[in-house]
């Protein structure tokens, strides 16, 4: 038997989830003793494929179809369907991005499996199989078990570090083949933001609020996301006036994330909003008023102007940047 | 244009999140029910598309009675008829296989579901009900425009946004932008009381995953609070104490 992990890349490149998904089933078959075979699909660069054995994979299927270059959810799941039955698989791993959470479904009916989206923990299988998955958006965790023979995890990003296991994989070609139907939906145009880092994935997070009092006060947050090599985020009244694009809304009803660091600058700390940061590892708040929710459920405070402190934490910033240097 | 348009009922965003039973159940009382936020601005966009287009918006959900108010609310809003499957969901894949079951020879031209709903976040429902129905699906979408059977899209994807051309029938699922919520006005509520609402019952279908325990996050042990004329302090406690930078 095998775990299938899905490693998704970008134009070629292998995203960080990625690794985290292919370690992720390396470690759930060093106790089931499966072996971990990683499916790459679409063209990838020279070299890269190695990269999932350096992440754990024993053997990579390669299905390197051009058809298969730009992202697909219906193509991506009929060729993942046809791999994981190929190898006779029983788990199948990948990450809940975007586009695992289009395909995942999808595959899930195609191979009668159990699928659990948004799992932050390895599976627990001493009675029945069980993975630990965030709800109500963050506000509480359950416990899920799946009952179906074959099962699909989707992994939250940053739930489990990438560890280098630098083992000697088998490459095999995979042709896949394809019904007219698995491309019905086509992709027209693709506009990625470039040179920063996606809010999703990102490890540190610096995020603004109503008390940034408007958009054009976002220049010393935007310094310190990239003295940090961090990404950026707010609290929905902010992108709801327009301040900053709706991609950076967290919490309740925009998107939940799990960075180890969370710098809050100006944000009250709703319930709502917590519900979507509170997974975060490392929270700091910065708040002028004492009495601000968040410092309750913050790891370090700061009660001072966003004005006054900001600054000094760029220059502090970048002057211990420099001393690693 | 026949659009249908799944709606789910979930605990209002302010709601404090508690379980009973030993943590296996969550604990509904006193508890207010609002129909999923994403499903609310799938259904005004659907309804855009109708006062554009002409056509019907039903929507369903699978639910027991106590749905009704958030039903009836929908269709106050504008939604032409509904359909209840009264049974309790249990996890998407049961959700799922029983829209499709109670749809399959309706023949909808689109199909909406929210991104994900706010409480089990899994957002399934989209790809699974598209799979089961042999159409295809396009998730996350901010913006919809129909133009001689065709649908044009922009969805989220990881770091950017992705413009999408399908043809009708499809599934799609709603993401924040697509539509700003409508407040129902007191025709609209009036005209709901009368308007059809339609209770099946489930199909005999199996769920595939199930909940055994829920947690709470553990609190935090407390804030450590750095003075704001010292702040950079701030930032080697984050280096040398905490090691995330
Ligand atoms: C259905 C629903 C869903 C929602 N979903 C979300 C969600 O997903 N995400 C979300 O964020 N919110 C959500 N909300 C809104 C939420 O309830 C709060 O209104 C929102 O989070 C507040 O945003 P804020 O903290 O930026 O603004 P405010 O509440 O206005 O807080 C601003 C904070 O900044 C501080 N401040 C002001 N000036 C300064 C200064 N110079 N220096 C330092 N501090 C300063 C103030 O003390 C205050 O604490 C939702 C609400 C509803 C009803």
């Amino acid at each position: 038997m095998a775990i299938l992990v899905f490693a998704e890349n970008i134009e070629g490149i292998y995203k960080k989830s990625s690794f985290e998904a292919v370690s992720y089933a390396a470690a759930i078959a060093s106790t089931t003793g499966d072996k971990v075979i990683a499916a790459s699909l679409g063209t990838v660069e020279g070299g890269r494929l190695e990269e999932l054995a350096r992440y754990g994979a024993d053997k990579i299927v390669n299905a390197s179809d051009k058809k298969l270059d730009v992202f697909n959810p219906q193509a991506y799941a009929s060729v993942l369907a046809q791999i994981a039955k190929q190898e006779n698989a029983t788990i199948v791993v990948l990450s809940n991005t975007y586009s695992g959470k289009s395909l995942a479904p999808r595959l899930a009916v195609k191979l009668n499996a159990g699928l659990v989206s948004g799992v932050i923990t390895l599976p627990e299988t001493s009675s029945g199989f069980k993975v630990k998955k965030t709800v109500f958006s963050g506000k509480a965790f359950a416990d899920v078990e799946i009952k179906n023979q074959v099962k699909i995890l989707a992994l939250t990003a940053n739930s489990y570090s990438p560890q280098e296991l630098n083992k000697a994989a088998e490459i095999a070609e995979f042709s896949a083949s394809f019904s007219d139907s698995d491309f019905a939906s086509q992709s027209v145009e693709v506009k990625r933001v470039s040179g920063k880092i996606p809010l999703t994935e990102a490890e540190l997070v610096v995020s603004g609020g109503r008390g940034m009092k408007g958009p054009e006060n976002w220049a010393m947050l935007e310094e310190l996301a990239n003295v940090l090599g961090a990404a950026t985020a707010c609290s929905k009244p902010v992108s709801d006036m327009h301040w900053r694009p709706h991609s950076e809304h967290v919490g309740q009803t925009g998107i939940t994330i799990k960075p180890n660091l969370y710098i809050a600058c100006g944000i009250s700390g709703a319930i709502q909003h917590l519900a979507g940061v509170s997974s975060s590892k490392v929270i700091v708040a910065i708040n002028k008023d004492p009495e601000a929710p968040f410092f309750k459920a913050a790891d370090y405070g700061i009660i001072g102007d966003v004005f006054d402190v900001v600054p000094k934490l760029v220059t502090a910033a970048k002057n211990l940047k420099s001393s690693q240097n | 244009m026949k659009i249908l348009v799944c709606i789910s009922n979930v605990p209002d965003t302010t709601t404090k999140i508690t379980f009973t039973d030993n943590n296996t159940k969550f604990n509904s009382a006193g508890v207010q029910f609002i129909i999923n936020p994403y499903d609310e601005l799938a259904l005004t966009k659907a309804l855009e598309l109708v006062e554009k287009h002409q056509g019907t918006v039903t929507v369903i959900n699978v639910g027991l009675a106590d749905t009704e108010p958030n039903i009836r609310k929908a269709l106050a809003i504008g939604a032409n008829d509904a359909i209840r499957i009264n049974a309790q969901p249990t996890d998407a894949f049961f959700v799922a296989s029983q829209i499709a079951e109670a749809v399959k020879s309706e023949n909808y031209d689109l199909i909406f579901t929210g991104r994900e709903s706010i409480d089990y976040n899994s957002g399934q429902v989209c790809g699974l009900l598209a799979e089961m129905l042999a159409l295809p699906s396009v998730n996350v979408i901010n913006t919809l425009d129909i133009d001689n059977g065709v649908a044009t899209m922009e969805r989220d994807i990881d770091g950017g946004r992705e413009v999408v051309k399908c043809n009708l029938p499809m599934v799609v699922s709603a993401q924040k932008e697509l539509a700003e919520p409508r407040i129902p006005n007191m025709r609209g509520i009036m005209a709901a009381r009368t308007k059809p609402l339609k209770v099946v019952d489930p199909a005999s279908l199996p769920n595939s995953t199930e909940i055994a325990v829920y947690e709470l996050p553990q609190p935090k042990a407390g804030c450590k609070m750095i003075d704001a004329e010292k702040a950079e302090e701030l930032i080697s406690l984050l280096h040398n104490e905490a090691k995330v930078i």
